[in-house]
């Protein structure tokens, strides 16, 4: 199919295969709040370099005048009227809370 | 009575030839009995679930039953249920106590069902084989050796080993339909926005979509009645007339035009799959339908895409697991980021790090267009790929999975080898349609074989037909595992 031929030939002028620096893996962690522990960011490098192989399959394909589609069903947004519907159920989500005081959520020291 | 459908059920109810305290009682013992080898759940609250049956037991003393009342079902451990602890298949949530009920659950509360228990699962929802589970892998009931799929694994091990009579799961990228193949079971994933999201854990909000996973088709039929209609608190929730999914079961399927996709059956579909697969199309053209050859060209795009959407939707979702509010919070720790750092990297497993990490990249400055953007592109021209297709035929017909269940940790070290294995499935999130899994055979080492149907937007009702008269005609579905 002419299709599949297109795609072969894209692939044949692909840039490598985009791949992750252990720096890059670093700072995308740490915008991801997630601690990575000693020696972890290399094995991660290599699972997302695998992953964005994978990846990497899209950019053989000429999207130009397609219209990025965020959306199964192209919805717009539902707006409600702005009045109260729930019930005030504070005491009943704070309870599971690691640590409250006096109604709220304690963190440790922001501000000095 | 352990394989009886969920009409005879009612109908043993209504007649009191049991009460739904005893039926709770008899699928609980079984739990006991049986679960400790399959892990098929993660939370079993016998004192609850006995409370639920004695309301419904009252209820249907009063002569005020619906068709669902007395009914145990399982909850996939995603849907909030309260005084429930919700885990999600986390370890982040493994103290999470639910305060409220998931739209879902409170659905099936006023339908008068039982909760039996919350099934194991892969970790907020991102697995297809049950291993990223942080309460362990769940067995397929057809061969402990085998993964049940996933990542609504346990759902389809507890119905499939005659744990719960039918069960809840949900499907992002086939996470219904996958497991229902590999356990023989039949599965539904509605059209995008008609069972409602609230209270049912976010992964990828524009692809997760509730659904049934039964015995058969009729079954499927009456739980999605009761399980789906417009919801004002999911913004996604479709407004739309309620429907009767059961109303056109019995209808003839003289002149069905079935389409069939190549991509479908080309390379990479394993031949016991395709075997089965080809026989139930067989079967099919011998209830009168038809076949038409059809293309979905940007398929082999699907995984791709969804790798990069998926990733981004759920990096954005969890970034609400902090450590401040709910769930797990490292017990030591020195400032406020610190605190975020440690809580999320001792929460997480390794699978939703892993996806976290892409979604934070593909969304970050520079990669925001290369990425996100043309993934975004890709799923229009998927969607496109299917509505051209229904301009020619009434259902898409192939199979759920490329094989059978593959072995426990087969998989587990290689993300892209697993990825692959949703290869037929995720197209259909992307493009927000309605597709069902139900059982055709049996491949490599006895384990079922899926059939999966596709249909146009709110084709439900036309899909469970095609799915009924098959399972009038054959007897798939009534097969099951030695335990």
């Amino acid at each position: 199919m002419a299709y599949d031929t297109l795609l072969r030939l894209a692939l044949l002028d692909l840039p490598p295969a985009m791949s992750l620096s252990l720096d890059q893996v670093r700072r995308i962690a740490e915008l991801a709040r997630i601690e990575l522990a000693p020696g972890e960011a290399e094995q991660t490098r290599d699972q997302l370099n695998g992953i964005f192989a994978l990846i990497e399959q899209m950019q053989a394909v000429d999207t130009g005048g397609i219209a990025p589609m965020a959306h199964a069903r192209d919805l717009a947004q539902r707006l409600r009227e702005d009045r109260v519907t729930e019930r005030d159920r504070h005491a009943d989500f704070q309870k599971i809370a690691p640590e409250t005081e006096a109604g709220l959520y304690l963190v440790p020291k922001v501000i000095e | 009575m352990i394989h009886a459908s969920l009409k005879e059920l009612a109908a043993t109810l209504a007649g009191k030839k049991i009460s739904s305290v005893e039926l709770a009682t008899l699928f609980l013992d079984r739990i006991a009995q049986l679960n400790p080898g399959l892990n098929a759940f993660i939370t079993v609250d016998p004192e609850k679930t006995l409370a639920m049956a004695r309301i419904a037991d009252a209820r249907l003393a009063r002569g005020e039953g619906g068709p669902l009342t007395g009914i145990p079902l399982a909850h996939k451990d995603i849907f909030c249920a309260e005084g429930w602890i919700t885990t999600c298949g986390s370890k982040m949530l493994a103290n999470f106590l639910s305060p409220y009920d998931a739209t879902v659950i409170e659905r099936f509360k006023a339908a008068g069902t039982v909760t039996l228990g919350k099934t194991n699962m892969d970790e907020f929802a991102m697995g297809s084989s049950n291993e990223t589970s942080f309460y362990g892998p769940v067995k397929n009931p057809w061969d402990p050796a085998a993964v049940p799929g996933g990542s609504s694994g346990g759902s389809a091990a507890a119905v499939a080993a005659r744990l719960a009579p039918a069960a809840t799961g949900t499907d992002t990228g086939g996470s219904i339909r996958q497991p229902a193949a590999l356990c023989g079971l039949t599965g539904l994933k509605p059209t995008y926005g008609v069972v409602s999201r609230w209270g049912m854990i976010a992964f990828a909000s524009s692809l997760d979509q509730g659904g049934p996973m039964a015995k058969s088709a009729e079954d499927c039929a009456l739980l999605l009645n009761a399980m789906a209609g417009f919801d004002p608190r999911d913004s996604t929730s479709l407004e739309r007339p309620a429907e009767d999914y059961a109303r056109d079961l019995e209808q003839p399927l003289a002149g069905l035009r079935i389409g069939l996709p190549k991509e479908f059956f080309a390379e990479g579909l394993s031949a016991d799959v395709a075997q089965a697969v080809e026989a139930a199309i067989a079967e099919y053209r011998k209830l009168g339908a038809v076949t038409v050859d059809i293309s979905l060209p940007n398929m082999k795009l699907s995984v791709p895409a969804y790798y990069v959407i998926a990733p981004a939707e759920a990096s954005s979702n969890l970034s609400r697991f902090d450590g401040v509010r709910y769930g797990h919070r490292a017990p030591q720790y020195g400032d406020l980021a610190d605190m975020y750092c440690k809580s999320r990297a001792q929460g997480f497993g390794a699978e939703v790090k892993r996806r976290i990490l892409i979604g934070t990249y593909v969304l970050s400055h520079g990669y925001y267009d290369a990425y996100y953007l043309q993934a975004q592109r890709i799923r229009r021209l998927i969607a496109t790929d299917f509505s051209e297709a229904f301009k020619t035929c009434d259902l898409i017909m192939g199979p759920t999975s490329p094989t059978v269940a593959f072995d426990l940790g087969a998989k587990s070290t290689d993300p892209v080898q697993m990825y692959l294995s949703d290869i037929y499935t995720i197209a259909v999130n992307l493009a927000g349609l309605p597709g069902l899994s139900i059982p055709c055979g049996f491949g490599a080492g006895g384990r079922p074989v899926g059939l999966q149907i596709i249909g146009d937007y709110f084709g439900e009702a036309r899909m469970l037909n095609a799915a009924h008269r098959y399972q009038l005609a054959t007897d798939w579905h009534t097969r099951r595992p030695a335990l």
